[in-house]
């Protein structure tokens, strides 16, 4: 049985059928004028065979392309891009199934940043009442490494809301090499979490040897085809409208591969995508058909996943502003579009501008997490423990994130109104108004104890006191003293045996490891 | 026989079934609840004080001890003690035939202008369910109604409820009307409601300030210790 993510009924939607229909034609005209700006001869070439307008130009020392795309193209890609997308798990209890046309959310990590955040506590006490003590956490930001990774995918594993797992920190141990980062950054989220593991490739030569470790793992080449424990993030196209040359080759790779890849774009509405909402949506929106095409091209019917990553400018920088309002405006409208083409859509919620976790990443990432699961995306990379937009994750967060989710969960149960609830609850009015108290309290009672009334908030402290972090610092190393099933003893030494670049360390069976 | 009827009055009063219908915490009981064995009780010539001793507050007891283990929440204190209430009005006429006391009477009144019952109701409910004799006058009752009360029925405790910020107000004027009428040492008054605080209760010159229904227990329970 796949997990059950969370159907929306009734999805939120901010553009008309009409809207809709004017963002597809205008993405259908950019691909046409000014089509894309290619750096992929691969690319070049698949497009060209296909009868897509390709145009070598003059730049500088790098062979370029334009590549206008026309309709006929995106709509047969969008026929053959596959409606259903499965992401299998080593646990199959754990497996995503993904339809474009229902809006049944799961929740996901994401992305990968490159700064970790440690938590520690102090004592402070009042001066003027040295009786008075609270304790205040201190936040220690360090470069990621593997165990990091580890240590994340641990507790993960372990959070209930949580359906898949996106690598959320970049190892940078001195022995992490461009040639090795992709096997050990998948085989750790591998061994320490059965739920889907998805990241993006950070060297094409990597490739095979993730995909071969996958193939061990889940028991061969048609049990990794039947159960894809693994899948790929690829940002193929650069806004605005670029293919980029080493992420659209390896996105080609994969493809050939038939395992399932997120194409996604991530513009920034300002600077590298009008700063207006249609001018935004209807540019992603090509940037994302432009991928999908190229993909049902090199293979069709490869699995395909709509990725949308828009974000708003800050004003005062120009850097990304994902807390802004507009980012999740952008997100729904997304989701709305790759719903309109059917395709499971890879969607944005729940990163924050805000540095540390505290009351501003409480209050952007709730906002765009409520707003975007509404939408009814399959797929939410809803940014579980992200702070400061992309570049730091703190475990902490991730902790107090799914207790956020949990409340929105709860929220989105379907309502129980049938026949034998009217009844019973017509009985219930009519016993109780004859009473003299006139309270349906001991009515509460069974309720409370089948699960039906939602938990109080997990880290609520005793009276005035605020306790959230520390009571969620105590959850988090719960979760982490609770075992993980590692991949088991013969394929680890399998992988270990079979598959270069692996650190020692990583092999939870070896004596002596660190992780 | 006698001993099956005051076990399963314990275990009805232990799950909070005030009658057959209701449900306890163990779907499984089913059959009489506590009204109808009480009943039964007495039907059966069992004597008012062993009702109440081996059943009531035995089974009273089990459910304090599991609140205090976190076992049973408020909910589940409240739907024993509503049923305790229900049977003790079965029993009223029977303690007054055989001089059985209850712990002490106790009168609760919402006060002038406001109308809000909630929080009076479930004090009631409580003390009631903790053996004192309970007398519920109402909501937005008038002080003069509350002052002619007391000088007729002398409870031992007189317990004010308010809501809003405008009525508690009201609750200073109850004392001062009890104290022009020589009747403040008659009864012990208790403040409480969303508004009301320990520090106004003090302003005011009430007895004691109660947080809540189970902290009325405790307060009142203290005053009895105090007079024994």
């Amino acid at each position: 049985m796949p997990r059950e993510g969370i159907l929306i009924d009734t999805p939120c939607e901010r553009m008309t059928g009409e809207q809709i229909k004017k963002i597809h034609t205008a993405s259908l005209e950019i691909l046409v004028d000014p089509g894309l700006i290619c750096f992929n001869q691969k690319a070049a070439e698949i497009f060209a065979a296909a009868g897509a307008g390709v145009m070598s130009v003059e730049s500088g020392d790098h062979p370029t392309w334009i590549i206008k795309i026309p309709e006929k193209l995106v709509l047969d890609a969008l026929d053959s891009a596959p409606k259903t997308v499965k992401l299998g798990a080593r646990n199959p209890d754990n497996t995503l199934v993904m339809h474009g046309d229902e809006p049944r959310v799961y929740f996901v990590t994401g992305s990968e940043t490159n700064i970790w955040l440690d938590v520690d506590f102090h004592t402070y006490t009042k001066k003027s009442d040295p009786a008075t003590e609270i304790q205040v956490p201190e936040f220690i930001p360090r470069r990621g490494t593997v165990a990091d990774l580890c240590k994340s995918a641990h507790v993960c594993e372990h959070l209930e809301t949580l359906d898949a797992y996106i690598r959320t920190v970049n190892i940078q141990d001195g022995d992490i090499t461009e040639d090795n980062k992709d096997v050990n950054k998948f085989f750790a989220s591998l061994n320490n979490t059965t739920k889907h593991v998805m990241a993006g490739l950070t060297s094409l030569s990597q490739l095979d040897n993730v995909v071969n470790m996958a193939k061990l793992i889940a028991g061969g080449e048609e049990q990794l085809r039947e159960n894809p424990i693994i899948s790929f993030i690829t940002c193929l196209v650069k806004s605005p409208l670029q293919f980029v040359d080493d992420t659209t080759e390896t996105f080609i790779e994969i493809c050939k591969r038939g395992l399932p890849v997120v194409v996604s774009s991530s513009p920034q509405a300002g600077t590298t995508a009008p700063i207006k909402e249609a001018g935004i949506i209807a540019q992603i929106n090509a940037e994302v058909l432009a991928g999908i095409t190229l993909g049902q091209l090199v293979n069709r019917g490869t699995p395909v996943i709509y990725g949308s990553v828009p974000v708003r400018a800050r004003m005062d920088t120009l850097g990304d502003s994902y807390g802004s309002v507009e980012t999740s405006q952008y997100n729904i409208d997304c989701v709305q579009l790759a719903r309109y083409y059917r395709i499971p859509n890879y969607s944005t919620s729940g990163v924050c501008d805000a540095k540390i976790p505290g009351q501003q990443s409480s209050i952007e990432r709730l906002f765009s997490d409520i707003l975007v699961t509404l939408g009814g995306p399959q797929f939410l990379h809803c940014a579980y423990g992200l702070l400061d937009c992309n570049s730091v994750f703190s475990l902490l967060q991730a902790v107090l994130d799914d207790a956020h989710f949990q409340m929105i969960k709860f929220f989105l149960r379907q309502p129980r109104i049938d026949e034998s609830e009217i009844t019973d609850t017509l009985k219930q009015i009519r016993t109780v108004v004859q009473t003299p108290q006139k309270l349906y309290i001991k009515y509460i009672r069974k309720v409370m104890r089948t699960g039906e009334l939602s938990p109080p908030y997990p880290f609520e402290g005793d009276g005035e006191t605020d306790s959230v972090f520390v009571l969620a610092y105590e959850k988090m190393n719960e979760l982490l003293a609770k075992p993980v099933e590692h991949i088991d003893q013969a394929t680890t030494s399998r992988i270990f045996r079979e598959i270069p670049g692996l650190l020692p360390r990583l092999n939870v069976y070896e004596e002596g490891r660190q992780q | 026989m006698s001993e099956n009827i005051i076990a399963l009055l314990k275990e009805n009063v232990i799950q909070g079934r005030m009658t057959r219908d209701d449900e306890g915490i163990d779907e499984a009981l089913t059959g009489p609840g506590v009204l109808e064995l009480t009943q039964a009780a007495l039907d059966n010539n069992i004597p008012a004080d062993e009702i109440i001793t081996n059943g009531i507050t035995a089974g009273m007891e089990i459910v304090g001890e599991k609140f205090n283990a976190k076992e049973y929440y408020i909910p589940d204190m409240l739907a024993s003690a509503e049923a305790v209430s229900a049977a003790m009005d079965i029993l009223k006429p029977h303690l007054e035939a055989s001089n059985i006391e209850t712990k002490g009477t106790f009168a609760i009144v919402t006060v002038r202008g406001d109308i809000h019952d909630i929080g009076k109701n479930i004090v009631a409910i409580l003390l009631k369910g903790s053996g004192y004799e309970v007398t519920d006058l109402g909501i937005d009752v008038p002080t003069e109604k509350i002052v002619e009360y007391v000088r007729k029925n002398k409870p031992d405790y007189l317990g004010l409820s308010a809501l809003l910020t405008t009525t508690m107000l009201v609750m200073g004027d109850i004392i001062e009307a009890l104290k022009a009428a020589g009747l403040r040492d008659k009864a012990k008054v208790l403040v409480g409601g969303a508004a009301v605080s320990e520090e106004y209760a003090r302003e005011i010159g009430a007895d004691a300030y109660c947080v809540d229904g189970f902290d009325a227990v405790r307060v009142l329970d203290s005053f009895q210790k105090a007079k024994s």
